[in-house]
């Protein structure tokens, strides 16, 4: 890591929070619908990880927004898709969980909970055979690690040493459901250990992710296989919008909230860093005006021809 | 040459022309194939190519989706149709939907080899046919193997094609043979008269093809009369033109299919005729399918289960003299 990059990471997990704050409202105004994932107070996570991870292919939830940001794909094409426009980076076919760039290598936005995993293995299996440099991550949350498709990938990358990054994003939380009656142990990476090497990190901490990631990423370049990386974060949202987080005290959302990882990363860019107030403000006020921009861009966007919908079923017509 | 004999020369020869198409499945490699149709290619291609998996069909699918996103051209075996079910999330929320949710980003070239069928005596969990469920998804392209010369044509396209195949073969039809026309450009979406006739025109598809090619001489004598017979080929898209220019010059219409009756593959078929060559027909149409049971062991049972050549007739017959045939 150097001042830039946290910089740019800092940029980044900026323009992710306020990104999401006005997905929400835009939801709340009828512009956004269907499920909405926010990924507010996990930005450290979702940034640091994207940029550590900079090259390769990526294969994500459907939390995904901030990642893609932070992958590459502009902002209004992000918040268009969430508006259901035909500027949407999927088309608005496949709005808030389903955006998809190969361009940038990004392939989702999976509404499957475990789903992309398996593809994510054969991705990697692909770049394996092809002898290709970058390799693979994927990205998933403790809901997805009870689930049969995380298991027979942990056994299928580690059976042919496949150059997989696996990417646990660990809230402790499957939808509402506490980890402690869904699992019986806290960290996920005990299911991985018989298989491949295992990391833990402190995912509230965004130099901490990264520096995680970079030592993933080493050990696979240097052949030994897929390497599994956990990260404990906390959602500072509900699911999804439509999810009050009834299920959790006021007392747990406070001590979460304490690990804002804004907060934190803040203090290191001018701790650490020697970063100055007005830089910080700089990047601030340039996120916010990437974020109201968006959705300047995305309430001007165009609704889809109705004809699109029967584009794109197949790739050959016949 | 047999039906697994040409499957295997089709990917023999597009694995030589492209190092991008692997196979991948359950025994694919040094056992050869549970039908064969792989022996052979682990030697010439080596075992990176064609890949022994574990028995998990969800990521044996799941796996060929990445490998397909990766640029590769992966052909994936299901060792029997029943056991797709473990993959079917991959089949229909990833297979047939990354193209369309992406908006024509993601392309998937793939292909999903899928072995089904009342064999003999396998009972209940590994005789089922599921191509009713995998033509109501759309994306998928979805072909159906009865003719040897179709499959070595069909298996080729599919597996060039940029598009996901569910390639359905028959479990009994292995070693059946047939010659291949290998100068022949056959269009793997069209239907495939087997037997010209004026009276009636019968279609199916898979081994009930041959079944109702047994069943014809019976059927002619007893009513005096001359059946046409279509072998469809292609189940997603379905050529409807084949089939409204056979049953305007018959007016009669039969449908044989294997696969349960209720919600069974053929009720799209009769449906579309319903709707739209109505006032073509003579008489209403007969749809002969498989009981609405689990495929029992004992063999007397099976039999029962499924339309056979002496039952197709019969039911033919019946149907014929009530209507005038």
């Amino acid at each position: 890591m150097n001042k830039l990059l946290a910089q740019e990471i800092y940029y980044f997990m900026v323009l992710g929070r306020n990104f999401e704050y006005a997905a929400k409202e835009n939801y709340m105004q009828g512009n956004v619908s269907g499920f909405l994932h926010l990924d507010i107070g996990q930005e450290a996570f979702s940034v640091a990880a994207m940029k550590a991870f900079e090259k390769g292919d990526i294969f994500a939830t459907y939390r995904e927004h901030v990642m893609a940001m932070a992958r590459g794909i502009e902002p209004k094409a992000v918040m268009a898709e969430l508006f259901g426009k035909a500027e949407g980076v999927s088309g608005g076919k496949g709005g808030s969980m389903h955006l998809f760039e190969p361009s940038r290598f990004f392939y989702g936005g999976d509404a499957i909970v475990g789903g992309q995993i398996p593809n994510a293995v054969g991705c990697a299996y692909a770049r394996k055979l092809q002898g290709a440099e970058d390799g693979v991550m994927v990205i998933f949350g403790d809901g997805a690690s009870n689930g049969g498709a995380f298991f027979e990938s942990l056994n299928i990358a580690a059976t042919h040493k496949l150059p997989l990054l696996f990417l646990c994003e660990n809230n402790e939380y499957a939808i509402g459901t506490n980890i402690k009656r869904s699992a019986p142990f806290r960290e996920q990476a005990k299911k991985a250990e018989p298989y491949m090497m295992t990391l833990s990190v402190d995912g509230m901490k965004a130099e901490a992710v990264y520096e995680t990631i970079k030592e993933a990423q080493k050990l696979i370049e240097d052949g030994h296989g897929p390497i599994f990386v956990e990260a404990f974060t906390c959602r500072f949202e509900g699911h999804s919008v439509s999810d009050a987080n009834s299920y959790r005290s006021t007392q747990e959302m406070s001590h979460c909230k304490a690990k804002d990882p804004l907060v934190h990363f803040k203090k290191e860019l001018l701790e650490r860093w020697m970063c100055s107030d007005k830089e910080l403000q700089e990047i601030e006020q340039k996120a916010q005006t990437a974020v109201d921009e968006a959705v300047a861009f995305a309430k001007n966007a165009t609704e889809p021809n109705v004809a699109a919908l029967f584009e794109h079923v197949f790739v050959e017509e016949v | 040459m047999l039906y697994r004999e040409a499957l295997n020369k089709a990917l023999d020869e597009v694995m030589a022309i492209d190092d991008t198409v692997v196979t991948l499945g359950e025994d694919v490699g040094l056992y050869g194939g549970s039908f064969r149709v792989t022996e052979g290619l682990v030697e010439k291609y080596g075992e990176e190519r064609v890949i022994d998996t574990p028995i998990a069909e969800l990521s044996i699918v799941g796996n060929a989706v990445g490998m397909a996103i990766g640029g590769l051209r992966p052909v994936a075996e299901i060792m029997t149709g029943n056991f797709s079910l473990l993959a079917f999330d991959q089949i229909i929320n990833h297979m047939a939907k990354l193209h369309y949710m992406s908006n024509g980003k993601v392309i998937l070239p793939m292909v999903v080899r899928f072995p089904q069928g009342v064999s003999k005596q396998l009972a209940a969990q590994h005789s089922e046919s599921y191509e009713q469920m995998l033509c109501s998804v759309p994306g998928l392209r979805v072909l159906s193997v009865c003719d040897v010369n179709y499959a070595y044509h069909a298996l080729k396209y599919a597996i060039l094609s940029n598009d996901p195949f569910v390639f359905i073969e028959h479990e009994l039809l292995y070693n059946k043979k047939g010659e291949v026309n290998f100068e022949e450009q056959l269009d793997p979406f069209k239907a495939r008269i087997v037997k010209e006739g004026e009276d009636i025109t019968i279609i199916s598809y898979l081994k009930m093809v041959d079944d109702v090619m047994q069943s014809v001489p019976a059927i002619e004598s007893a009513l005096n009369c001359s059946c046409e017979v279509i072998d469809l080929c292609s189940l997603n898209p379905i050529d409807y033109e084949t089939l409204a220019a056979s049953i305007k010059k018959t007016s009669r219409l039969v449908m044989v299919e294997e696969d349960h009756k209720t919600g069974g593959f053929g009720s799209q078929v009769v449906a579309w005729a319903a709707e739209e060559m109505f006032y073509e027909l003579d008489a209403a149409p007969l749809r002969l399918a498989g009981a609405d049971v689990s495929i029992p062991y004992n063999r007397t049972l099976e039999l029962a289960s499924i339309p056979t050549p002496d039952s197709i007739a019969q039911e033919i017959i019946a149907w014929g003299r009530k209507n005038d045939v």
